[in-house]
């Protein structure tokens, strides 16, 4: 997000998923989108295996993909600045670049060019694994894409250097001019289902709604006058800053939303030392989480099937949610909660329905100002859409990068904050599976997806389990550097030697007692997807 | 090109089908294997027309229309043709519309009212007695119900790259069967594929009949993608989801989540009534309980160490009205910018 905003001037999804079908060539990146967005990756199937399109999956893992896949690398964890580098520098090389885009549309090219110069196909072969050869088609392939488009997710992300790689894999979109039309662009598939929603809602420690940032003199006076009440211009604490500071008894109370970070946040036990010296913890959500376990008051709420509203999807569209059924008899939905509890704090909140605040949030968010209920009856709406006759914005960079021009940034490779040693020689990296959703609170209740997908196993890889005396099925330690926990291997060869993959639904198997917290810089996520352990046999 | 349908002259550009040139003019011709996005194969044969000029009538679901050809869709041999179709269906097929799911909504059972057949003139009782089990046990294969239209192995493989069904065996015999079962992903594009009863969900014993079912259009709360989705409920329980082609940017393909995953909603584990601890033990409170308790302690805290001693998690999870409205409480009502939530993570 961060990455994006100050490349091209706005972080979200650059097209549409609908505009993929234009895409001749399909860069997948750090995205096991088969199983993290499966009608993505149906979309993806079908335009390798009917319509010719090539796919380019980079990723250490073997994911299902890979079968469509005309070619696939295989960089380790953490390696993304190393193999996009190198891309650019191939493109360059080979005069595959769009000079006619980056002149009108770009700025600062020279600082990549000269950056990149060092990311020769031998040096990238040399420290990631993936072939020379490999590395010139895949630069080829994109380089000469009629539509090329990049997909990427948390693999990309998810680490203590994610900013940078985004910043890289921009820097690819606008050395070929890859921009601003139908099967292109920079593309981010966003998780869960209303990340983006929560992002454009403001629920961000630096910005109001619709990314405004809280620092700036003119936001603050213009919240302040739309809310009637002075506010602070000081940027609040991220997720992970929050929970130091409740360690460090700087954060006295919390008040966690539909969201239980007793299972999805790194490092578990600090998380929980943390929330333990809390004075008060206030947990609201559906079932009794793993967080609600250790909070003071519990407030009941009511799920997506039973209330009335808008989610946003990857690709901005704002769509409606509407009520099928009754909740248990007096559970309130989020909203009403929220509302009466600011009113007992001296700042009365009366809406009467989810519409009413839609009405204010498109007041003061330019990007929603053109969207009503009445507009979304017939299908949801892509903003930017600044006015009610516009008809929303499915691909962005439309003729003009939203930021004036595209920004190349030189980035560097960095190696991740822990590398394997003789105590922990592998490398864990984490992730999702097709039949769970993050903490698994309404996944693990749902018979059919329990069944097929009941607990957490360790990927490893079949030269590693016999170095282990391991065999499929059977228990093992995984020990980090901060926590351990217990877990099925699976034998595969989904995953490289020296790397171990786990999913981190399940609470009686935390993997994330092992993740760190280091934090990228700038978009202050943290590294989920390299951190290093040791495997030790149990018995069976 | 110029084309003719029942006497209308049409403008149209070359390429197109017969069937699809006649939907967009507004003209219907029955079809029951034929599924939008699929690849056309006229087997079925329901979608005979004639053409001035050919002796025999052709399928319009896989004939490209071309300059000149005058076509009529609805002759009485034409009628008399689809009744021949539908009478050779139901020699299998057993008629037990009152005990299937898919009564209501069901082709086949439209089109044998449609065409005025009164019964089914020949049937062998039951053929296939054995049958193992279906790709995924989110869904039940009735056999004898099958039309062997292939939607559904062509769905798995067209829309969902998984080619995990085939047809195998021969004559009265003929069944769909999961020839890859390892490749299924329980995504039910074959359920919702299936134009008649042949496959039905097989997840909850309580039903509705389709016209008993509230149905809502909404939008799958599991992942980024956002699929549209049709909620079905009778009284106040979920029953099934439903979509159509056309539906939502998924044009109607689901995952098992968005398909199958709502049975959390009625789970016996679902919280009630807000809790608070006490003595070490979370126990019931009213609402009026937890509240005043909860803003009495907010206000003791932020008086004492100020509003940055107090934070936040959003969620993505909730509607953008909700995620507005915490943060708006905790930047306006608690007064410190301390509110973020896990896209960082
Ligand atoms: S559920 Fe999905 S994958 Fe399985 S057989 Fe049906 S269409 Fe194929
Ligand atoms: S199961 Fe349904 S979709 Fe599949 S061949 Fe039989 S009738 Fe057609
Ligand atoms: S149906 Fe599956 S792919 Fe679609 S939004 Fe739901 S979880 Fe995502």
């Amino acid at each position: 997000m961060v990455g994006l905003a100050t490349t091209l001037g706005s972080g979200a999804m650059t097209n549409s998923i609908a505009d993929l079908k234009e895409a001749d060539v399909l860069l997948v990146t750090g995205s096991n989108t088969t199983e993290t967005h499966p009608v993505i990756g149906m979309l993806l199937r079908n335009r390798a295996r009917f319509h010719g399109a090539k796919i380019i999956v980079v990723d250490p893992r073997k994911i299902d993909l890979v079968e469509e896949a005309t070619l696939w690398l295989q960089p380790r964890p953490g390696d993304d600045i190393l193999w996009l580098n190198g891309l650019a520098h191939i493109i360059i090389q080979e005069g595959l670049y769009n000079k006619p885009f980056i002149d009108q549309h770009t700025e600062a090219f020279d600082a990549v060019k000269e950056k990149v110069s060092r990311y020769t196909p031998e040096f990238v072969e040399e420290v990631t694994g993936i072939p020379k050869e490999k590395l010139i088609m895949a630069a080829r392939m994109y380089g000469s894409a009629r539509n090329g488009a990049i997909l990427y997710c948390m693999g990309i992300t998810q680490h203590s250097s994610g900013t940078n790689g985004v910043k890289a894999i921009s820097n690819l979109a606008l050395l070929c001019g890859q921009l601003g039309k139908p099967g292109s662009g920079v593309n981010p598939l966003r998780g869960q289902n209303n990340v983006q929603g929560a992002c454009d809602m403001g629920c961000l420690s630096n910005v109001y709604p619709g990314y405004q940032g809280v620092a700036l003199r003119e936001m603050k006076d213009k919240f302040e006058s739309h809310w009637g009440v002075p506010l602070s211009g000081k940027p609040g604490l991220t997720v992970v800053e929050m929970s130091k500071a409740a360690l460090d008894g700087k954060i006295k109370a919390m008040y966690i939303m539909g969201e239980n970070p007793m299972v999805t946040d790194p490092d578990l036990s600090h998380l929980e030392k943390a929330y333990a010296r809390l004075e008060l913890l206030i947990v609201q959500d559906i079932f009794l989480t793993e967080t609600g376990k250790m909070a003071h008051v519990i407030f009941p709420s009511l799920c997506f099937l039973e209330k009335d509203g808008t989610f946003v999807n990857t690709e901005r569209r704002v769509q409606r949610v509407r009520k099928v059924v009754e909740g248990p008899k007096g559970v309130l939905p989020d909203w009403k909660i929220i509302c009466d509890l600011s009113s007992r704090l001296g700042y009365p909140m009366t809406y009467g329905t989810p519409e009413e605040i839609f009405e204010e949030i498109r007041t003061v968010t330019p990007q929603y100002a053109g969207i009503t209920y009445g507009r979304l009856e017939s299908g949801g709406i892509q903003w930017p859409c600044p006015d009610v006759n516009h008809p929303g914005t499915p691909i962005l960079h439309k003729g003009r990068i939203v930021r004036g021009k595209g920004l190349f940034v030189p980035v560097d490779y960095t190696p991740p904050p822990e590398v394997p040693d003789k105590d922990y020689p592998f490398i864990m990296s984490t992730g999702r599976d097709y039949y769970h959703y993050h903490g698994g609170t309404m996944t693990r209740r749902v018979k059919i997806l329990n069944q097929m997908c009941p607990e957490n196993f360790l990927e490893l890889n079949p030269s590693d389990s016999k170095k282990l005396g391991v065999v499929d099925g059977d228990r093992v330690k995984i020990v980090g550097r901060r926590g351990e926990f217990i877990s099925k291997v699976k034998i595969t060869d989904r995953v490289p030697a020296g790397v171990v993959f786990a999913k981190f639904h399940f609470a009686e198997a935390p993997v994330n007692i092992i993740t760190n917290t280091v934090l990228d810089p700038e978009s202050k996520i943290t590294d989920l997807k390299v951190s290093t352990v040791r495997i030790e046999k149990q018995g069976s | 090109m110029r084309i003719t349908i029942n006497g209308k002259v049409i403008e149209t550009e070359e390429g197109p089908t017969i069937l699809r040139i006649a939907q967009m003019n507004g003209v219907r011709i029955p079809t029951l294997c034929h599924m939008e996005g699929l690849i056309p194969t006229g087997m079925c044969r329901m979608c005979v027309v004639e053409v001035q000029g050919l002796e025999n009538p052709v399928t319009a679901c896989n004939t490209r229309a071309t300059d000149g050809m005058v076509i009529e869709t609805d002759t009485p041999k034409m009628r008399e043709l689809r009744k021949e179709v539908l009478q050779f269906l139901l020699v299998r097929h057993p008629v037990e519309c009152p005990v299937c799911d898919k009564g209501g909504e069901c082709d086949l059972q439209d089109y044998v009212y449609e065409y005025g057949l009164q019964k089914a003139e020949y049937q062998v009782d039951a053929p296939i007695k054995e049958y193992k089990t279906y790709a995924t046990t989110a869904i039940k294969y009735h056999p004898n119900r099958c039309i062997l239209c292939s939607r559904c192995i062509r769905a798995c493989r067209e829309i969902v790259g998984r080619e995990v069904l085939d047809l195998q065996e021969t004559g009265f015999n003929t069944r769909v069967e999961a020839v890859r079962p390892e490749r299924c992903i329980q995504c039910g594009e074959c359920l919702a594929a299936c134009p008649v009863g042949a496959l039905t969900e097989n997840l909850s014993p309580i039903k509705g009949r389709t016209w008993q079912a509230k149905r809502v259009t909404t939008v799958c709360g599991y992942c980024g993608v956002g699929c549209t989705l049709e909620a079905n409920a009778v009284g106040n329980r979920m029953i099934k989801v439903t979509t159509h082609e056309g539906l939502g940017t998924n044009n109607g393909s689901l995952c098992v989540k968005g398909r199958f995953g709502f049975e959390f909603v009625n789970s016996p584990e679902r919280l009630r009534t807000p809790l608070i601890r006490e003595n070490g033990n979370l126990r019931e409170a009213s609402w009026e309980e937890a509240l005043t308790h909860v803003s009495g302690k907010l206000k003791e805290i932020k008086e004492k160490h100020g509003p940055d001693s107090i934070a936040g998690l959003a969620s993505a999870r909730v509607t953008c009205e909700e995620n507005y409205v915490f943060q708006k409480l905790i930047r306006a009502a608690i007064g410190t910018n301390n509110v973020d939530h896990c896209a960082r993570l």
